[in-house]
């Protein structure tokens, strides 16, 4: 995880190498959060499975994991469905993060949002809108019937392409915005050099573009299968019987048959998934580029010694070389069709073709939830397309529903006080881990980091676990910790990247100038990465705001949240007080992310 | 915006060519036409005798050597300098022999297998040439290819890149802030300023007979003063500065103008205390004023004397021991023989 290393390195002042650890200790508070929170639950929930009741080591459990074919089965099945949703998420995803990276600042940040805005809706949101377009009298199927397309309703939901169409439209966003952060360091100089030297844009594309663009596709990829891995709603939602996944195992077990040390086996089941595919990640391409967003380019020169990544390697380059050749034989024909003319201007029509598909995959991103909005609006009691009449019944039913409002109140209430902790934790983490050196920087940055990567279920299992021990079930204040071990990654992140933009010299220039630490962090420093902060918070505001995992199991009665409140009803009725909730929602969540996106612009400019 | 407003420019086949401008002047903006990677909204291009104003990069036969390298990082360093050979569709036999070629021309023949990053700056920009001068492209252009290196590399590399090309015969389009890094290299250079072209020559021809204030001021240190035109004498023009009459040679373009500038360089003013009386034929120019600094550069001794009207004007001097022709304070003279003197257009900038 080099980014840190290259944080840190902007501090001239500052001891270069590791020294002390006690230099660390801003992260001791975070690090205390984490290990009462995250490690030792997790830890715990593992250890319970391989215990029997009486405390002794025992294999009972993963003896009847795989006494029947049933748990692979959902284990392989969930790998599946993963793997598709993740092979599509980043074949979309890459032309869009290709024309971000691409794009001038002002395009990229008005393209930026119609990605946030899907990345920052809830998944409940969006499976919501997916049954309002995919169900037998959706949208979609009204659109083919009335057009004659298909004489009767086709089946696209509640079955693998309703699953897959959901979980890709859920994962894109990540896998985009993962890949944009390696695109955008890609050197725009270097498919100029190529042009010069006498490459066709198809050429340019697959020998250069296309291999250094590859850390930031793989890491999408391993980010966007781990999260796939974890996923119940939209399998819940969308799929049918055959599509239930792991995690909705997990569920039955915990909620259904309280059934502790199974519940934590078939989590080291899924925990396992999970470190393979790390570890096969790490072999072929190495963690590193995980991280620091760059090719591990050294290691591809001495590094690959087995035979088979020497093969792989070998494809690799026969692959592109020959995408490369009929790009450009393809090109060369087409100009000998349509000679190029040296005296005016040629049309840029490959970007032209980009830019159409790309507008295409954003509305697929960005539309479908909007498709909630006027059905909120139904004077009808059932969701149906289109909607009849027009009515604000729903937003009354919602607002004057004790159970609602309690609901929304919690919901905000904790995300306020969850984000606030996770703030006044995470904050002097980031400073410490941006700005100093000392011994186990980077195992400290992994731990912090490791809620995001873990499969949430098992945090909320473990966590739940925990507190029905120590009486926090059903208390705002287990979930508030619960959150806030779930928000401290975010904080972390997008304060070390503003703080990676920071000229520490203003900081030098404040002391020199006669202010001591305090007074430099509260008049320099803090005003100047405010709007950072700001955009930290809310990130951490919505994570809680949105979380439905722990709310799951600490939840329940009349101390529910909204996102709980909005999955129990689903699971009885999609009724239209859901599409009512489910705009106001969105509109909430576009008025937020505009707020922290021109926050954190303004931060980076200062 | 306009980056370019008017540029008309023709290099010769082998000829070293630098744009030299502040920054902000357009050079890169005329560079990148050149390449084909930014499109001119009028005028051409032509490369070899072929009209390539809007034809692609990749068509144009050109090569670039751009300020960070741009070497591919993927690649090794045999592969980046192959790729021009494996676009053309070079039997693989020959690519490897050119790449070896070039390899051995730019004297680093050992670094085929290593990668961009693992060579030192000079090394890479070595490379960044080699790659463009193994497909023998009808221009190289360099886009201030010395930028990024420290000054005593940078010293090293000019004189390098220049004896490539001597013994290449390439033809060099070459762009760059640094006056001096373009009096070195260059057979000529264009001065670009705001967007056109001021003055194009030979670096002497730029140095010694500047035709604005722009080019005397970019080139060189010199001293203007603002004159007007009292008379003509043979071949001499006589105008008066601050009250002085002073002597200048004619200048055709002048001829008709009466408010002008005269430009002195300093290495052409002597300094001589106020009471001594500079004898000789032909009386020289001779201003009066107050000596306020004297300052040693290595070998350059300069004088900064402050006229009676306040403007400063500056003499050098080879500096010889450590005595001073006066010291700050003294009232001292500054002449110069009329020959030496510069008549220019009044306005800062022309030539629109």
């Amino acid at each position: 995880m080099s980014r840190a290393g290259v944080a840190g390195e902007g501090g001239a002042g500052a001891p270069r190498g590791p020294s002390g650890w006690w230099k660390g200790w801003p992260l001791l508070p975070a690090l205390a959060f984490l290990l009462v929170l995250f490690v030792y639950p997790v830890g715990q929930l593992l250890w319970l499975s391989v215990v029997d009741r009486g405390g002794a080591l025992t294999g009972q459990h993963y003896a009847r994991l795989f006494a029947s074919s049933l748990y692979v089965d959902v284990l392989l099945i969930t790998l599946k469905i993963s793997a598709w949703a993740t092979a599509f998420a980043l074949l979309g995803g890459y032309p869009v993060a290709y024309l971000l990276a691409t794009s001038d600042a002002r395009w990229r940040s008005r393209l930026t949002f119609w990605v946030l805005l899907p990345f920052w809706t809830s998944f409940l949101v969006r499976a919501f809108a997916w049954m309002v377009l995919l169900g037998r009298n959706g949208a979609l199927n009204k659109l083919l019937v009335a057009t004659g397309l298909t004489a009767a309703p086709v089946a696209v939901i509640f079955n693998l392409t309703g699953v897959l169409i959901g979980m890709t439209h859920a994962l894109m966003p990540l896998g985009i915005l993962t890949m944009v952060a390696v695109m955008e360091h890609i050197d725009v100089n270097l498919p100029k050099a190529a042009a010069t030297l006498g490459a066709r844009g198809g050429q340019t594309f697959w020998r250069i573009y296309f291999p250094l663009s590859l850390p930031g596709a793989a890491a999408a990829g391993l980010l966007v299968f781990i999260s796939a891995v974890g996923f119940f709603i939209i399998p819940a939602l969308l799929g049918g019987r055959r599509e239930t996944m792991i995690t909705q195992v997990i569920i039955e077990q915990v909620q259904d048959l309280m059934n502790w040390a199974f519940a934590g086996a078939i989590s080291l089941l899924l925990l396992g998934a999970a470190l393979v595919v790390f570890y096969l990640y790490d072999r072929a391409l190495g963690m590193s580029t995980l991280a620091s967003g760059t090719p591990a380019l050294d290691r591809r020169g001495g590094g690959r010694e087995n035979p088979v990544a020497r093969l792989s390697a070998w494809v690799g380059r026969r692959l592109i070389a020959t995408l490369g050749w009929l790009c450009d034989r393809a090109a060369a024909v087409t100009e000998r069709l349509v000679p190029a003319r040296p005296d005016r201007p040629a049309r840029p029509w490959a970007r032209g073709v980009l830019v159409t598909a790309c507008v295409l995959i954003l509305a697929f991103l960005a539309l479908p939830a909007f498709f909630m909005v006027p059905v909120s609006f139904t004077t009808e009691g059932f969701i149906d397309w289109p909607p009849k009449g027009f009515s604000l019944k729903w937003y009354r039913a919602y607002l004057e529903s004790p159970q609602w409002m309690a609901a929304t109140i919690r919901s905000v209430g904790v995300g306020v006080v969850s984000a606030t902790l996770a703030m006044l934790i995470g904050v002097p983490a980031a400073f410490a881990l941006a700005r100093r050196e000392f011994a186990g920087k980077t195992g400290a940055l992994a731990l912090i980091l490791s809620p995001l990567v873990i499969p949430r279920m098992i945090i909320a299992v473990a966590l739940f676990y925990l507190y029905a021990r120590v009486g926090l079930v059903g208390s705002s204040l287990g979930l508030v910790l619960g959150h806030a071990v779930l928000a401290i990654p975010f904080v972390v992140v997008t304060v070390m990247a503003v703080l990676k933009n920071y000229d520490e010299r203003l900081d030098q220039a404040a002391s020199s100038l006669g202010a001591n630490r305090a007074r430099t962090l509260y008049h320099v420093t803090l005003p100047l990465i405010r709007g950072g902060l700001v955009a930290a918070f809310l990130f951490a505001f919505v994570t809680s705001f949105d979380e439905l995992t722990i709310a799951l199991f600490v939840t329940g009665g009349l101390t529910t949240t909204l996102p709980k409140q909005m999955w129990d009803d689903a699971l009885l009725k999609v009724s239209p007080t859901l599409a009512a909730v489910s705009t106001v929602l969105i509109v909430f969540v576009a008025v937020t992310i505009s707020l922290a996106e021109r926050l954190r612009r303004g931060a980076v400019r200062a | 915006m306009v980056a370019l407003a008017g540029a008309d420019l023709e290099l010769r086949e082998g000829e070293f060519l630098t744009l030299l401008g502040p920054s902000g002047s357009g050079k890169t903006t005329l560079l990148m036409m050149v390449a084909g990677l930014i499109q001119p909204d009028s005028g051409e291009v032509w490369i070899d005798g072929r009209l390539a104003t809007y034809a692609p990069p990749f068509k144009r036969d050109v090569g670039m050597v751009f300020q960070n390298y741009a070497l591919f990082p993927h690649l090794s360093v045999g592969e980046n300098i192959a790729f021009p050979l494996r676009m053309r569709r070079l039997p693989e036999a020959t690519i490897q022999q050119e790449v070896r070629r070039i390899l051995e021309v730019v004297r680093l023949p050992d670094v085929g297998g290593r990668w961009p990053r693992a060579l030192s700056g000079g090394q890479q920009q070595r490379i960044a040439l080699a790659r463009c001068m193994v497909y023998k492209p009808s221009i190289i252009l360099m886009d201030e290819p010395l930028g990024a290196l420290d000054k005593k590399l940078r010293d090293q590399m000019q004189l390098e890149i220049k004896q490539l090309h001597a013994e290449l015969r390439i033809t060099v389009l070459y762009v760059t802030h640094d006056q001096e890094e373009a009096m070195i290299m260059s057979d000529r250079i264009g001065l670009m300023n705001d967007g056109h072209l001021e003055q194009i020559g030979t670096p002497d021809e730029l140095y010694f007979h500047p035709r604005t204030r722009f080019a005397a001021e970019f080139l060189g240190e010199s001293n203007v003063l603002a004159c007007e035109v009292v008379g003509v004498e043979a071949s001499s023009v006589v105008v008066t500065a601050a009250g002085v009459r002073l002597r200048a040679p004619q200048d055709e373009r002048l001829r008709d103008v009466r408010r002008v500038a005269l430009m002195v360089r300093p290495e052409r003013m002597a300094i001589q205390e106020a009471q001594a009386d500079g004898p000789g034929a032909e009386p020289p120019n001779r201003l009066e004023g107050r000596l306020r600094q004297v300052i040693r550069v290595s070998g350059i001794t300069k004088y900064y004397v402050a006229l009676d009207d306040g403007q400063m004007i500056v003499a050098s001097t080879l500096t010889g021991d450590a005595k001073t022709v006066a010291t700050p304070g003294a009232r001292v003279g500054l002449t110069w023989p009329p020959g030496a003197g510069i008549l220019l257009p009044e306005a800062a900038t022309t030539g629109r």
